[in-house]
This record gives structure tokens, C-alpha cells and sequence, in this order.
């Protein structure tokens, strides 16, 4: 599967709340075929003070409207840039790079966890699954009531468990704190959010010998494994997230 | 037509357009993109007698116009490039070096002496101004007599082409550019990256785990140049440049400067087809102007 340097117009931009929007693009070529979990570069225009791309894992795509999203949190300038894009720019991406999630066993009891803007890839990851058939829980935390993202789309894959720091909507505290992680018990967990959530998670998964796969974010120089920038500690050793991940079994994560 | 050709000694490049260590992977990560065939020659990344794991992360910061990079020289090592890249790498129509590294002068000497019974490599690229290592790197590239001794004693092993990247971290640049050329070097890289850092203001730590590291980017042009046309003018040996060069336009302040080929580094992470687009821009600047031949204007500045 060949990645491609492409440049994508702007067809929408969906402000969900003030640091949170969707990017969707649409080619003029047919879409490549992208695997939950992949991301692309995203070149940032019309921000001088940003240099490199930015990496974005792919949020949802319709191969039938050759559209694909990208769910993305101002952080900094280069996001605080692409906020401000407008229906009909045009976005040069390269894509789609990186490993995906693997496919769960068809026994398998499933859950998906996803923290702030770390629901990106799971919303995909969610159709991807419905799609072939698999049932699955989805475990969503958030700060409070106002971050929360796409509740209802999530709603129709599966059920739902819900968390916010704050307690203003769902259970009251983090992700990890969810009533469902005791009661209920899994074979396979998918996350994706901040870095100390993903790392709970792990320990979680870990202690009850539940496989785990978790999409790493890390500061990216060219998303294709040439300047070895984004790597991470694992037990095969310094590994870049753009190429051998950016999901990771936690077996394999030095954390 | 244009003639873009050009010599190293007898080693003859089908145009002037490198890719610069580090930034290029071993090719195959940019075959998607590009025929890599098209290029003068592409330069693999930096390699060790022994496998290194590189610096903790994070290792990249952006800056203004560039970027800092920690990765300190993470490779598998000249076993590996022998028995797994080695094979695979020689099938692009196009000159293959190899960077090398080392700790000590042995090591350099031995990797020269490895790297010279691989057949289909025809030069090495002595990188002695490597930033990111506590031991070696640009030591070698910043103290004159360690230049002169480690050029010397890989000069003694080595039959081929040999090409020297210098630090820009020195005073003086072409003190040790006629070092190696006096030392018998063929060619001169220059510059490898300059040292700097980056502060995190929000978390009020260094923003690489190692405090600093080497900067590239558009941000280096400037001085790039200058240190390309300064050594120009001060050797024979054919100058490689290298320095934030994102587009044909900055390639060719390089050769008007004096260089006789040029190497795409940083530019390479944001467009991985750009040094295919620098090499027709350079051919299309030529027509343009009249030139058939760029060796018409490397130097071109520097000439009554």
C-alpha cells in the first residue's frame, strides 16, 4: 500500500467546541485504502512560524463520498492555523503512513477508550469494527460537559460509558475510575488519549493480562521514518511512532 | 539540453543534487515519492561500527524557520548495513555513500576499511560534526589536530572517495577545510547542523531531554552560504553544500557561491519529493538564463 503526497480541498470545518474542530477534505483522486489507527502529515499554509507538518490521525473516511476527517485540538500555532481554514482550501497531506490497530479475535470481549481529543482514531476505529461485525464497548472520559465530542455518533456503535472530571456529565472522574472497568470484564482494549490516561490504561490491561493496543502521539519530524525524531522506548528498542506504530501492543512499550 | 553533471575525481555524478545524511533514511522510505535513481546521489545515514540506540526523546523541536534535532546518530550498526541495506541500496542507478561516525579513530578506521570493501559504495562522507554525541562526532571536526589525524589515518585505508562534513561550530571553517584537503580529502560537506537549543516555557524544561542540539533548516541558510563561498575560495576540491535549502532558488545561491554540488536535508521531512523538484528547477533556471553547462556558475560570484 503506497503513501501518496496529495493535496485535498477543504469541504468543511466543524467547530465542536472552542479548541476542538473537524477538518474534512475531499480528493480529487480516489481515496487510498486506510486502516484505523493511520494517520497523515498535514502541511500547515499560511503559518510562517510553523515548519514542519503536523501529524493527524484519521478520524472517520466515506469511500462512497471520497471524504475523510480529521478530529484536531488547538495545541499551538500550526493547529491554531488549520482552525482557521475555510471551506475550499486547498491542504496538501501525505498519507496514509503508519501501522493501524489490529483486528480483535471474533471471541474476543471489546473495548475501546478514548480521552479528550484521543477519540480521534476510535470513531473510525468504532465503524471499522461495526462493520465486520464485532460488538464492542466505548469508554469515553472528558474534562467536563462542554469538551464532550461526538457522544451520539459513538451512541450508534455501541454502548457507551461516559466520564468527565468534573462530574457535570456521566461518572465523575477519569476514564480509568468507570464503574464499567469492574463490572465488566474485556479480552482486548483499543485507546487513545493523553499520555497518563493511555498509561493507566496500560497498567489496567496489564494487571488482568487483557491485550492492549494504544495510538502514541509524539512530536514528528517526517512521518516516514527518515529522521528517526518520534521514536520511543520499547523492548526491541528506540522505535519511530510514524512507521512502527503509532499503535503499540503495551507488551512492547518500555513505560 | 543542460549539462548537470559533475566529478569527484573520477567519480562521476549524473547531477548535482544529493540528499544529506540523516535526513533520507536509506532511500527506501522515500520510494513511494520519488525515482530515486533521478538524483546525483543520495547519503545514508549515519552509521557506527556498533549498533546505537541514539539520545532519549524527545529528540525534535521546531523552531523559527527550522528545527533542533537530539537523534544522536541511532543506527544498527555496519553489520547490519552490510548483511540487510547493503544489497537492496545499490539498486538505485545513483552514487550510494555512506556517512560514518565514530568514538574513537579506530573507529573510524575500521568503518573506512569495511566501507571500502563494499564494492558499490564508491565514496564515504567522514562526518566528524556530528553535535549529538558525547564522544566523537564533532570533536573530531572542531579541534584542528584531531581533524588533521582522523583525515590522515581514514585517508590511509580508504582507495575511494573520500568526502569530509564539517562542523560550522569552529571560528574558523577553512582552517579545516585545508586541513582535509591537505590530508588527502576529495571533496568538503558543508555544514552539518549548528548547535542550539530550545526552552519549554509552559513546562519550564529544556525542549530536548539532551538541553541542546543541532539546528537545520532555512534558518542555517544564511550561514551555510557563507561558509560554502569562505571554503570555495579557498580549496580545489569540489564543495558539497549543504544548509537549508528548501527550493531550486536557495540551491543555486549555493553554486553561485562556489559550490559544485549541493545536498537537501531538512527539506526532504516537509516535501519528500522536493529534491526531485530542486533538480528540475535548477535545470529550468539554466535554460533561462542561457547557461548550458552549470559548471558556468559554480563560483559565478566569485569571478572578476
Amino acid at each position: 500500500m503506497g503513501k501518496r503526497i496529495e493535496i485535498l480541498k477543504l469541504i468543511d470545518n466543524q467547530k465542536l467546541n472552542k479548541d476542538s474542530f473537524i477538518l474534512e477534505l475531499s480528493g480529487r483522486e480516489k481515496l487510498p485504502e486506510i486502516f484505523p489507527g493511520q494517520f497523515a502529515e498535514v502541511k500547515v499554509e499560511g503559518s510562517p512560524d510553523t515548519f514542519l507538518r503536523r501529524p493527524f490521525s484519521v478520524h472517520d473516511i466515506n469511500y462512497g463520498e471520497n471524504t475523510i476527517k480529521f478530529l484536531i485540538q488547538i495545541a499551538g500555532k500550526g493547529t491554531e492555523a488549520l482552525s482557521k481554514l475555510q471551506t475550499g482550501d486547498m491542504i496538501n497531506v501525505i498519507y496514509p503512513l503508519g501501522n493501524s490497530f489490529s483486528l480483535p479475535e471474533s471471541n474476543q470481549r471489546i473495548l475501546l477508550i478514548g480521552g479528550g481529543c484521543g477519540v480521534a482514531p476510535l470513531l473510525f476505529m468504532a465503524k471499522f469494527l461495526k462493520e465486520k461485525g464485532f460488538t464492542f464497548d466505548i469508554l469515553l472520559g472528558f474534562r467536563n460537559n462542554e469538551r464532550i465530542i461526538e457522544y451520539d455518533e459513538y451512541m450508534e456503535l455501541g454502548r457507551v460509558f461516559l466520564t468527565t472530571e468534573d462530574g457535570s456529565r456521566g461518572e465523575k472522574g477519569f476514564a480509568t475510575d468507570h464503574s464499567a472497568l469492574g463490572s465488566n470484564r474485556y479480552d482486548k482494549i483499543y485507546c487513545c488519549g493523553p499520555l497518563p490516561m493511555m498509561k493507566a490504561v496500560a497498567s489496567y490491561a496489564s494487571d488482568r493480562k487483557i491485550e492492549c493496543e494504544v495510538s502514541l502521539e509524539t512530536l514528528m519530524g517526517c512521518g516516514i521514518g527518515a529522521c528517526l525524531c518520534c521514536t520511543v522506548s520499547t523492548v526491541r528498542g528506540n522505535l519511530c511512532t510514524c512507521t512502527d506504530g503509532p499503535v503499540f501492543n503495551i507488551k512492547d512499550l518500555i513505560w | 539540453m543542460v549539462k548537470l553533471d559533475f566529478n569527484i575525481g573520477d567519480l562521476h555524478f549524473r547531477n548535482p543534487v544529493l540528499t544529506a545524511s540523516g535526513t533520507f533514511g536509506y532511500g527506501s522510505e522515500f520510494e513511494d515519492f520519488i525515482d530515486i535513481s533521478r538524483l546525483g546521489g543520495i547519503i545514508v545515514k549515519g552509521t557506527t561500527l556498533e549498533p546505537r540506540e541514539g539520545n532519549p526523546s524527545p529528540r525534535m523541536a521546531e523552531t523559527a524557520s527550522g528545527m533542533l534535532n537530539s537523534v544522536g546518530l541511532q543506527n544498527k550498526g555496519i553489520d547490519y548495513f552490510e548483511k540487510h541495506i547493503y544489497p537492496g541500496i545499490t539498486k538505485y542507478k545513483t552514487n550510494v555513500i555512506v556517512n560514518i561516525n565514530g568514538s574513537y579513530f579506530k573507529e573510524y578506521v575500521e568503518l573506512a576499511e569495511r566501507v571500502n570493501s563494499l564494492n558499490k559504495i564508491p565514496a564515504i562522507e567522514l562526518n566528524i560534526s556530528c553535535p549529538n554525541v558525547k564522544k566523537g562526532g564533532m570533536v573530531f571536526g572542531t579541534d584542528p589536530s584531531s581533524t588533521r589525524k582522523v583525515v590522515k589515518a581514514v585517508r590511509a585505508v580508504y582507495s575511494k572517495k573520500l568526502i569530509v562534513k564539517l562542523s560550522p561550530n569552529v571560528t574558523d571553517i577553512v582552517e579545516f577545510a585545508r586541513i582535509s584537503e591537505e590530508e588527502g580529502a576529495d571533496s568538503i560537506s558543508l555544514i552539518n547542523t549548528l548547535l542550539g537549543m530550545a526552552v519549554d516555557t509552559e513546562n519550564m524544561i529544556p525542549s530536548l531531554a539532551t538541553v541542546t542540539g543541532g539546528l537545520s533548516g532555512p534558518a542555517v541558510k544564511p550561514v551555510a552560504l557563507r561558509m560554502v563561498w569562505q571554503v570555495a575560495n579557498a580549496v580545489k576540491i569540489p564543495v558539497i553544500g549543504i544548509g537549508g535549502i528548501m527550493n531550486a532558488a536557495d540551491a543555486i545561491e549555493f553554486f553561485l557561491a562556489g559550490a559544485s554540488a549541493i545536498q537537501v536535508g531538512t527539506a526532504s521531512f516537509i516535501d519528500p519529493q522536493v529534491s526531485v523538484k530542486i533538480l528540475e528547477g535548477i535545470e529550468q533556471y539554466l535554460e533561462r538564463k542561457g547557461f548550458t553547462d552549470i559548471k558556468d556558475i559554480v563560483g559565478y560570484i566569485n569571478k572578476e
